[in-house]
């Protein structure tokens, strides 16, 4: 991001602040937070279940608002396009215009009830803050990939439809698929096609890539619990962190290539 | 201003723009009319660079077509639709356009005042009437010293007052010399307007010509009985499609 585009995505920034869906999901995720604070303990496993909230949630958000934000806008889109600037500058601030303001509002929504529970001194201060990356991350990714959706789709209603098949693949049946396969391979070494599983789904990938190294990882189904055996070192945490930044880099590109080439 | 030769755009099955050969003088303004599915609006966006012709060539003011951006500088274009983001006041989008155009043009607000606009323009767009909205699309069309207007059904919307006031100020554009490319499905709008026709049928140059040539060789008095001749001569068999 260049220091130019900052005064172009600011306009998309505020209007993004004066829509109340991002304040509705921020004022959800700390009324979340602060009953799994109030209710679950405050121990390990409220974090897990927030993970799992940010996990389900932020997927779902980033696919339908990204997809339908750019169906919205088109009519505005085509006009900023027949302003002097490059489809490539334009495609960075419709972007960033749709995914920072999500990111920061998952953030602060994550953040502030562990902030007022004070837990955000001290020793567990790191997995929150991981717990809010996740999410900044995820909903980076999805806008992405809602992106990718929305510009290959030209009809609004055909795109939505996608969009939410693919969060319900990726969120709800993947674990589902992941035991399925597990299952069949019986005793045979199953690490290679885990792998390649993890790797296919950006939710599973954050999710892992946060529970290793914690106790919590046994609890949080198949995945997580052969996930630590096979990857908890740092070379396996270093190829998930690689696989994650491949799902924002690839769906990114080909966008801005769609974009680029598209009829208006 | 504007030449365009050989140009073709095809979107699925549909020959929309059909080897088109067209020319827009400079300084003029040119009515670019022709029956629904002409290929109007395509034409437009071939000129603005938000469709990409499959074949030949198009230049504006000199510049030919090769992707770049930096000609689209010199052009003010109101689109049919105004859909703005609903919680951007005029102002809000004036400064986004701004910053678009590289932060350094201040926008001539001459012809909200003209419109009595008043706080319309601090006020968000999605409260505003449809006419007003259409005052704020016009404003943002005419703000950045454009030398090529490009104006889709401009009066759209518009009560009769306001009509008037972006008539005027589309002939104080071309009294300093800006080249203007106007649509509008009623025709009678355009005959004070008007120099020259572009008439256009199947995704191809029908008739194109001054104003007057087109009365003379009709015989007809004004500019939609001038065209409905021409139409009648050649219908358009492909019209609608």
């Amino acid at each position: 991001m260049t220091p130019a585009l900052l005064p172009l995505v600011r306009p998309a920034l505020r209007e993004a602040l004066r829509g109340r869906w991002l304040l509705g999901l921020m004022l959800g995720l700390m009324l979340v937070g602060e009953l799994l604070l109030r209710f679950g303990g405050g121990g390990p496993t409220t974090l897990v279940s927030m993970l799992d909230v940010v996990l389900i949630l932020t997927p779902l958000v980033g696919l339908v608002f990204g997809t339908l934000q750019l169906h919205h806008g088109r009519e505005f889109t085509e006009l900023l396009l027949a302003q002097p600037v490059r489809r490539t500058r334009l495609f960075a601030v419709l972007y960033l215009g749709a995914a920072v303001p999500l990111a920061a509002a998952l953030a602060v929504g994550v953040l502030a009830p562990f902030a007022w529970h004070g837990n955000l001194g001290g020793a567990g201060a790191g997995r929150v803050l991981a717990l809010a990356g996740a999410a900044v991350v995820l909903a980076l990714v999805s806008t992405a990939l809602a992106f990718v959706i929305a510009l290959a789709a030209d009809d609004r209603v055909r795109a939505l439809g996608l969009a939410l098949a693919l969060w319900l693949v990726a969120a709800v049946l993947w674990d589902g698929l992941l035991l399925l396969v597990a299952m069949g391979f019986g005793n045979r070494p199953i690490e290679v096609p885990l792998l390649v599983l993890l790797g296919l789904n950006p939710i599973d990938l954050t999710r892992v890539l946060l529970l290793l190294g914690t106790d919590a990882a046994a609890l949080l189904g198949y995945t997580g619990a052969l996930a630590q055996r096979v990857l908890g070192d740092a070379a396996g945490r270093a190829v998930l962190g690689v696989l994650l930044t491949g799902w924002l880099v690839v769906p990114l590109v080909a966008a801005r290539r769609a974009f680029v080439r598209k009829d208006f | 201003m504007i030449a365009a030769h050989g140009v073709s755009k095809r979107f699925g099955r549909r020959q929309v723009i059909d080897g088109l050969e067209a020319e827009v003088a400079t300084g003029r303004i040119t009515a670019l009319v022709g029956p629904n599915g002409a290929g109007k609006t395509t034409f437009l966006k071939v000129l603005l660079g938000l469709v990409r012709p499959d074949a030949g060539c198009v230049a504006v003011d000199g510049h030919a077509l090769d992707g770049s951006a930096a000609y689209r500088a010199a052009i003010g274009y109101m689109p049919q639709i105004a859909r703005f983001p609903a919680y951007a006041s005029g102002r809000d989008l004036l400064d986004l356009l701004r910053a678009l155009r590289g932060g350094t043009e201040e926008p001539d607000l001459s012809l909200a005042e003209a419109f009595g606009l008043g706080d319309g323009l601090d006020r968000p767009v999605g409260v505003l009437s449809g006419g007003m909205r259409q005052k704020v699309n016009a404003v943002l069309a005419f703000a950045f010293q454009p030398r090529l207007l490009i104006l889709d059904e401009p009066t759209a919307g518009l009560d009769p007052l306001g009509c008037r006031i972006l008539k005027d100020r589309v002939l104080a554009e071309r009294a300093i010399g800006t080249t203007v490319l106007i649509t509008s499905h009623v025709l009678p709008e355009l005959e004070e307007l008007a120099d020259d026709v572009l008439l256009l049928g199947d995704g191809r140059t029908t008739w194109s010509g001054s104003v007057h040539d087109l009365k003379v060789i009709t015989g007809a008095v004004t500019l939609e009985r001038a065209v409905a001749g021409l139409l009648a001569d050649r219908p358009m068999t492909g019209a609608g499609r």
